[in-house]
């Protein structure tokens, strides 16, 4: 009796550690992720307007219906990436999520404070690389720094009535991702 | 024999209590570190980088992108105040006042994340259309069938959950649960 209460036992203890790697390496297998699903949709470092949410069929579940939303699958292997995002009398926002869908930074129309949000989104590694020159850095510039190579950025305009929806979508359609060349230390 | 067996029987009941276990942590939607008011819960820190292990499973099992927390926060209804379940064949009334927000939207989903249809094609409301009160607060009634005022359809659909997202709000982490902060209530009216 006492010996399979104790293998009981066992084998609970065994079937926490059993839950624990399961919960810790799902996000590692799943194949039904944001990311998964907008790959095939969104070329990699471009702006791509997703379709609006509609009954049994969005890209994503819990997407807001009452927000245009565009996105950019980037990969700065190849170099940071220069964010541009025209803004509304509305709510605009700009989300940055890593490979694993887990958002890392946000920003939005107000906190940029300008008629337009520009970001330079590039790694630490990228970003040490940068040179120390004043005119570099104090060119009001926001640095994003991703912790990942790969990621989704999410560009977002509400549209605070179903019938202000256009202006909403006119604004995602004319934010931009594109490479730019760093200037070198050598300049 | 004994030895085998015992084996084989530890490695079942393992098998069963982990996966079980996790199994109901991802439908059972279980996240630490969750701010409930009144009916209301939300998941701040789901929307950063400092989200635990459950919160991630759960964002990978569903697929959807996380609010993120510089972005705005969401809460989610499952419940009525008295705690029974939000049936789209009810009448229920979601009224009141809400924390400080830019911009607010209450959105009417399926369990699984999908709006749900209606012949209106009408899945939200954002608080610059919504009619209010003379004193600002709202009353909005979710129902199968049309209603005077602010009504967001059900379609009918047996369960539903609510929605409510705060865009460039102070809501967050920092947010302690019991503190003033007004949600409104979710009461159901009739129900057939």
């Amino acid at each position: 009796m006492i010996r399979w209460l104790l293998l009981l036992l066992g084998g609970v203890l065994l079937g926490g550690i059993v839950h624990l790697a399961t919960i810790f390496f799902l996000p590692r297998t799943a194949t039904q992720d944001a990311y998964s699903r907008l790959t095939p949709i969104a070329p990699v470092n471009r702006v791509v307007a997703l379709p609006a949410p509609a009954a049994e069929k969005a890209v994503m579940p819990f997407m807001d219906p009452a927000f245009a939303e565009a996105v950019c699958r980037y990969d700065l292997a190849s170099g940071p990436l220069k964010l541009t995002v025209p803004v509304s009398n509305a709510y605009t926002s700009v989300s940055f999520y890593t490979h694993n869908d887990i958002a890392y930074y946000a920003i939005n129309d107000r906190a940029a404070g300008r008629r337009a949000i520009e970001l330079d989104l590039m790694t630490a590694e990228q970003r040490s690389e940068l040179p120390e020159n004043e005119d570099v850095t104090a060119a009001d510039l926001l640095i994003v720094e991703s912790p990942t190579l790969t990621g989704l950025v999410t560009i977002r305009a509400l549209a605070p009535e179903p019938a202000l929806m256009p202006i909403a979508q006119n604004i995602v359609a004319g934010a931009t991702c594109a490479k730019f060349n760093l200037p070198s230390k050598s300049d | 024999m004994r030895l085998l067996l015992g084996s084989l029987f530890t490695l079942l009941v393992a098998a069963i209590v982990g996966l079980g276990a996790t199994y109901l942590a991802l439908t059972r939607g279980i996240a630490f570190n969750s701010l409930t008011i009144r009916s209301w819960t939300a998941w701040p820190k789901t929307g950063t980088t400092d989200a635990d292990p459950y919160a991630r499973a759960s964002i990978a099992r569903t697929g959807r992108l996380p609010l993120a927390l510089g972005d705005g926060v969401a809460f989610i209804a499952r419940r009525d105040d008295i705690g029974r379940a939000l049936d789209g064949r009810c009448d229920v009334t979601v009224s009141g006042v809400t924390p400080a927000a830019r911009f607010w939207t209450l959105t009417l989903y399926k369990p699984d994340g999908e709006l749900a249809p209606n012949l209106l094609n009408r899945h939200s409301f954002t608080s610059q259309e919504i009619v209010r009160r003379a004193d600002g607060s709202f009353e909005i009634t979710i129902a199968p069938r049309p209603n005077p005022g602010n009504w967001l359809p059900s379609g009918g659909i047996e369960h539903y959950i609510l929605a409510l997202r705060f865009y460039d709000t102070s809501v967050g982490v920092a947010t302690k649960e019991g503190r003033e902060i007004p949600m409104p209530a979710l009461r159901v009216r009739s129900c057939p």
